[in-house]
């Protein structure tokens, strides 16, 4: 088993004439917390579609798990053991809190509808599994006490931590949080950070991408950083606060910003 | 806990209750003449036909404007396979699970184009395909072959299939009615209880399947596509699953139809019918079965009891003349219905609890 899980190696993305992603490369290690930074249209969220399978690379691959991530459509990305998080919050929001986390058992059971329709002894069993795996995460995130309510009905940054146990609920080694901070305010973001720490620390792998640099520098163990693209720095917060070329991106040089020529 | 036990005590009361109205019902509306049994019988044919649509709109959020076709495929295996017409006459257990396979391979047979399609455009497709059976079926009179001069007459065209079998167990027609120990149970109130027992089956199939790990991958199919694609759930399958197993409840029904009424034809089958349909899981509340069965027994009892209850003779007794033509009172006030639901309850009469 290598130290790293996940392996982008020469990612090239292009739209028509546009290149998304240029020759990028990062790995994330084993139970760490990774972060995936950048100014808007850096290229974050083309990186995460293209690893979710949402588009295909033209060039470069990723290796996950020691294999080769080849996935063809959305849904076999949790299959694989990728679970994700959305920016703009999806939850089912007419179904209750705790079939939104069975809703993540779905890629890890298998009863059909022959199972449902007759309650054969191995769906019941199935079920009671998800039932109490969902109770579980509920527990985890501290959301026992709305399990019966409807999703919408939740709190904002309620919804965001159910998004997570949803995530996690596919039994993920490797769980994308896009911008789960974005909107919070700063109970809500500690929160929020305890709980990244406490997935890690569980075993799970975090790649966060995100726009708060406070919580970015103070939860990542390692920190990529895109710009137009291409990836300009990666290694530790501290190295990429001093970072040259992430200060100008972010800040802006006393030249024009690269690519804009 | 008590508490919990209180309330499965109530459930089953009530449950009992409900049990013993509905095996009094026939009897009840016996007495008021045949013509409100075939009401009822029409009416638990409609709960069905809401329940598999349910499937499909309430649950899966799929909209489909076409479900009426997978009626008309049931009617038309059994009309076919049981009828004069061919003079071929299969029993009755061959032809029910037969209409609601091939009901169900038409579902397949729709759900395959359309699996990329949502909303407005699923709708209009899906409406086409409507049309579409209910034109074959019409005009599959003359079915020419074309290095031939013969045509087939297949469907028998708009003229419509007659003199269908009925429901036959162990030789006994089921129309003809019986005695049973001095009690007069006439063929109408039989067919009653067969409806019944398969309508029962149908909630009860229906109710498990939405609450089990398929009914939960098509409810968040309903709420976000995208979602439900990252949660690992592969939406083409659970969506041409919603699409056979909608379709294989208005096959059933659809040959019980042919069965009860002994005559088919292409009219029966017409848009409005999938609209009326949908209207009723719609009133009564998308999603939530005990909704679902509340608006189809609403909008398939009420038209006729207001034809009935405001016929041209009491509207004459009543006010002197006629008002209103009975057949215009009836939609009239069937759009009325429909406009003060949709401000007052866009969620239906009846939807699922906020809590559960």
């Amino acid at each position: 088993m290598a130290d790293m899980l996940f392996v982008a190696e020469g990612v090239t993305k292009r739209f028509g004439g546009v290149t998304a992603l240029d020759n990028v490369s990062m790995s994330i290690r084993r139970s760490s917390i990774f972060g995936l930074i950048g100014p808007n249209g850096a290229g974050k969220t083309t990186f995460f579609n293209t690893l979710t399978g949402l588009y295909q690379v033209d060039e470069g691959k990723f290796t996950f798990d020691d294999k080769p991530l080849n996935v063809k459509a959305p849904h076999e990305v949790a299959q694989v053991g990728i679970a994700r998080t959305f920016q703009n919050i999806r939850l089912f929001g007419e179904m209750s809190v705790l079939e939104n986390v069975m809703v993540g058992r779905h890629v890890r059971t298998k009863a059909g509808a022959f199972g449902a329709i007759f309650r054969t002894p191995a769906a019941r069993r199935e079920e009671a599994e998800i039932t109490q795996r969902a109770h579980e995460l509920l527990e985890y995130i501290g959301l026992s006490k709305r399990a019966g309510d409807k999703s919408r009905t939740l709190a904002y940054g309620e919804q965001r931590r159910l998004e997570i146990a949803r995530a996690l609920a596919t039994d993920p080694k490797m769980i994308a949080l896009d911008e789960p901070a974005a909107g919070m305010n700063a109970t809500e973001t500690v929160v929020l950070r305890q709980l990244i720490e406490r997935i890690a620390s569980d075993g799970t792998t975090v790649m966060l991408i995100e726009h708060d640099m406070r919580l970015v520098m103070n939860v990542c163990q390692h920190i990529a950083v895109l710009d137009y693209g291409r990836k300009i720095a990666d290694g530790s917060p501290s190295e990429i606060q001093k970072d040259a070329a992430v200060i100008k991106a972010y800040l802006g040089g006393a030249h024009e910003p690269q690519g804009v020529k | 806990m008590a508490n919990l036990m209180q309330d499965k005590k109530k459930q089953i009361i009530a449950l009992a209750v409900l049990g013993v109205f509905l095996l009094i019902l026939p009897f009840a509306a016996g007495a008021l003449g045949q013509a409100w049994v075939r009401i009822l019988n029409v009416t638990l044919l409609y709960v069905m036909l809401a329940l598999g649509l349910n499937v499909v709109v309430g649950v899966a959020g799929l909209l489909d404007l076409g479900y009426v076709a997978f009626y008309a495929v049931g009617a038309y295996t059994w009309s076919l396979l049981a009828s004069p017409h061919f003079n071929i006459h299969m029993p009755f257990w061959i032809l029910l699970p037969l209409g609601a396979f091939l009901a169900a391979l038409a579902g397949l047979l729709l759900g395959t184009p359309v699996l990329k399609l949502r909303g407005d455009y699923l709708a209009i497709v899906t409406l086409g395909f409507g049309e579409i059976v209910r034109i074959l079926m019409n005009n599959f009179d003359k079915v020419g072959l074309p290095w031939s001069e013969t045509t087939y007459n297949i469907t028998n065209g708009p003229r419509g299939l007659t003199g269908i079998d009925p429901l036959t167990f162990f030789g006994f027609k089921l129309n003809e009615g019986m005695n049973l120990f001095g009690l007069p149970i006439s063929g109408l109130q039989l067919y009653y209880f067969v409806f019944l027992a398969l309508t029962v089956l149908s909630v009860i199939g229906v109710s498990r399947l939405q609450h089990s790990r398929l009914g939960r991958a098509w409810q968040a199919l309903r709420e976000d596509e995208i979602a439900a694609k990252a949660m690992g759930i592969n939406t083409r399958n659970i969506k041409l699953a919603a699409f056979a197993f909608g379709a294989l409840t208005g096959g059933l029904a659809g040959g019980l139809f042919a069965s009860m009424q002994g005559f088919v034809s292409p009219e029966s089958f017409g848009l409005l019918e999938s609209v009326m349909i949908l209207a009723m899981v719609v009133l009564g509340g998308m999603g939530h079965i005990p909704g679902v069965i509340l608006g189809a027994v609403l909008l398939s009892a009420m038209p006729e009891v207001i034809r009935y209850v405001a016929d041209e003779n009491k509207q004459e007794a009543v006010f002197g003349m006629v008002l209103v033509a009975p057949e215009v009172l009836r939609n009239l006030i069937f759009s009325l219905a429909m406009i003060l639901i949709m401000l007052l309850k866009p969620a239906g009469l009846w939807p699922s609890p906020e809590k559960k």
